[in-house]
């Protein structure tokens, strides 16, 4: 458990420690060796996990469904930090963003990190969401960083929303903890999963609905599911890009993560009752919704950074509709695509900061010719989105094969839908791909400065996923299957 | 439900979640922001009372804590800053006009309808004697949130939004005896956080368009943006 404890503290001190650090470069730094550290930890962790099973104690859990989301989290906030170092400094020649706003947002970073890494390794419900809306608290003003009038409004609209929708998630909280206080033996411990889930089948179907159906609207404000998504499109494009990445790869992944948790419960307690499948049916309508809608909503965008915002809601609509329908492997399939999608995201959010810099805007129309320009840049866009549009061979693809698979397996009407969503979602990302990349050059358009490591790595990651599962990787997401749904797919 | 065999105490507790209820709506009639600010320390006032009488009845001493959390944080610390920020802001006077007033009354008595509906279920399963109070306390929810969708003030959605968490507080009070201390702490500094930093965003959104009248907030829905595309091109 140490490791574990040593996850949540490093970015807890590295947020105290960058308040106070005035220099720049050296707060840069160490936002980036805070994160590398936890980046380590958390791989120890999981080799430990991997040897020796699932540990828990009163305050925290580790299982196979959460160490590989710790492992995921604490991975792209190393990228994403290292991307940051030289991004937000160009920001700051520029003059978006004082001195002081930087040590805020360093500060801000690594707050966010820790409420992620919380969110995820706590054992408690309550304290899930008091993570979780600390993690709105410490991001809202990183959206408004810039202070132009649209990033004031993305972060009020950010804040308000997702603030009314988190309050819906405390008041299925407590009506959870009501069901439990009568079933489980210390009532104190009525918010511990591990308790919850022994007691599982005892709890009354009557309230684990309705509580359901709050902690869904919830959580889901959180996963940015249709029609509850309206802040995440706007917090995504005014923040500051290193934001929009961790936004999209980790915010959205710990949201589904509470979601999926609160669904293995229901289903527990539900199994007897009239609607043993209502939480599924639930997961799959609004998964769809989001799916399908954000997949239109493509097609109109004008702002890059938008446009890939409206690609998250449709992505994490897929991973939602695969936990809908349950089953070893729509759950599989849903949990590699919460994988890949983070891992693909991010870069892609990396990247389009870079070019934007290149256009010195993030107008889609007025992005042009990346590949002339700096070819790296270019590249890294056109494969990035390959990638998140579900071209084989990348990992997305794996992903999205087993969903329709699964959906196929056991509702064969709703592939036409799904494979029309995604021929939908692919025009919307081309038509507005291909200009950016192989358009006319304007003039005195000039290469900038950049880091592309981190972009490479996430995409030979995604690429090694789509050829060949790692094994050990392949028995991980099992265990975290078996842990679901009670039944392994391997 | 005979309210004859209730305890004294447990009837007490039953005036008092009506009367927070009914600040709700005292709340969604009230144009002057000061005089939103002290209905709503007295409904934070309300619930630290609440709080002390159910630790009383149910003998949960932990609850004493809350109590005295909720009293300090809801009835004094965040009206004195909502206050001190009307001040700074030079809002004493402002008085908004309301719109539909009849309309908006009779929805928020229509949502509390609703909360009775949907917590009926539940109270069915007679789990507790206090199930009434969970209808209540969503009731002071929706209308926190009915607040928040006709006001365009800025100072008053945060009121809102505040007393929105007073029924959650309340619902867990009452349904559940207030959560387990962590929980309460974490959240209560998650509420006092979100408080300051709504000050910082009152001063932020007078920056940037001069008024805090949120529905100027429009440039980025997606007909604006639109708009916007189709301005730019005709300029070209």
């Amino acid at each position: 458990m140490n490791e574990l404890y040593l996850i949540l503290a490093l970015p807890a001190i590295g947020a105290v420690v960058l308040g106070l650090v005035r220099n720049l470069r050296m707060a840069s730094w160490i936002n980036l060796g805070v994160s590398a550290a936890t980046f380590v930890v958390s791989v120890m962790l999981a080799l430990r996990v991997l040897e020796q099973g699932p540990m828990h104690s009163d305050k925290l859990l580790v299982d196979p469904f959460n160490i590989y989301l710790l492992v995921l989290t604490s991975f792209i906030g190393l990228t994403t930090a290292i991307f940051s170092r030289p991004y937000m400094e160009h920001v700051c020649h520029t003059g978006q963003c004082s001195p002081q706003r930087m040590r805020l947002y360093h500060s801000m970073f690594q707050a966010f990190m820790f409420t992620m890494l919380l969110a995820l390794s706590t054992n408690n419900l309550g304290i899930l969401w008091v993570a979780v809306e600390g993690a709105t608290l410490a991001t809202v003003l990183l959206v408004s960083l810039y202070r132009t009038p649209e990033a004031i409004e993305a972060a009020w609209k950010y804040f308000i929303l997702c603030g009314v929708g988190i309050a819906q998630a405390l008041f299925g909280t407590v009506l959870l903890y009501f069901a439990a206080q009568h079933v489980v033996p210390n009532a104190e411990d009525g918010l511990n999963w591990l308790v919850l889930y022994q007691h599982a089948g005892e709890l009354s179907p009557t309230v684990m609905g309705l509580a359901f159906v709050f902690l869904l609207v919830g959580y889901g404000t959180k996963v940015g599911l249709v029609p509850l998504h309206q802040w995440l499109p706007d917090a995504h494009s005014e923040g500051p890009t290193p934001m929009s990445a961790v936004l999209s790869g980790l915010l959205l992944n710990v949201a589904l993560y509470a979601v999926v948790r609160i669904k293995m419960l229901t289903d527990g307690a539900l199994a007897t009752s009239g609607h043993p499948h209502m939480a599924g049916y639930l997961l799959m309508g609004f998964g769809l919704t989001s799916f399908l809608v954000a997949g239109l909503f493509l097609h109109r965008q004008r702002d890059i950074k938008r446009l890939f915002s409206y690609s998250s809601i449709e992505h994490m609509g897929l991973a939602t509709f695969g936990f809908g329908i349950g089953g070893p492997l729509g759950t599989f399939a849903a949990l590699l695509h919460m994988l890949v999608h983070s891992i693909t995201k991010s870069s892609i959010f990396i990247t389009v900061g870079h070019a934007s810099h290149i256009a010195g805007t993030q107008a889609i129309d007025h992005i042009r010719g990346l590949i002339r320009t700096q070819p790296s840049v270019g590249w890294g866009l056109l494969f990035g989105v390959a990638a998140i549009a579900g071209f084989p061979p990348f990992g997305v693809f794996t992903s999205e094969f087993l969903l329709l698979s699964a959906t196929i397996q056991s509702w064969p009407w709703l592939t036409v839908s799904l494979l029309t969503g995604l021929v939908i979602a692919l025009a919307g990302l081309f038509r507005h791909l291909h200009p950016m990349v192989y358009g006319a050059v304007p003039e005195g358009q000039t290469a900038v400065k950049v880091n592309m490591i981190p972009v490479a790595i996430h995409l030979l990651l995604v690429l090694w996923i789509g050829l060949a599962i790692p094994a050990f990787l392949a028995n991980w997401l099992d265990q975290a299957v078996q842990l679901i749904t009670g039944e392994g797919l391997l | 439900m005979n309210l004859m065999h209730l305890s004294l105490l447990e009837q007490t507790m039953l005036v008092l979640s009506a009367l927070a209820l009914f600040l709700s709506f005292a709340l969604l009639a009230q144009a002057r922001l000061t005089t939103m600010v002290h209905l709503f320390a007295w409904q934070g006032g309300l619930l630290a009372l609440l709080t002390a009488v159910v630790a009383t009845v149910g003998g949960a001493h932990h609850l004493y804590i809350s109590a005295l959390l909720t009293l300090s944080l809801k009835a004094l610390l965040i009206p004195w800053m909502l206050h001190r920020l009307i001040r700074r802001l030079q809002l004493e006077r402002h008085q908004e006009r309301l719109e539909r007033q009849a309309l908006v009354m009779m929805s928020g008595a229509a949502l509390v309808i609703f909360s009775y509906w949907v917590v009926l279920p539940v109270a069915r399963l007679e789990l507790a004697d206090t199930r009434n109070v969970v209808s209540l306390s969503l009731g002071i929810i929706q209308l926190g949130m009915l607040l928040m969708v006709v006001r365009r003030q800025a100072v008053a959605q945060v009121i809102g939004f505040m007393s929105m968490e007073n029924g959650l507080f309340l619902a867990a009070v009452a349904a559940t005896q207030g959560m387990p201390l962590v929980v309460e702490l974490g959240i209560a500094f998650d509420v006092l956080v979100a408080a300051v930093l709504f000050g910082v965003f009152f001063f932020h959104i007078r920056e940037s368009i001069d008024s805090l009248d949120v529905d100027l907030l429009t440039r980025l829905s997606e007909a604006e943006q639109e708009k916007l595309a189709s301005e730019a091109e005709g300029d070209a």
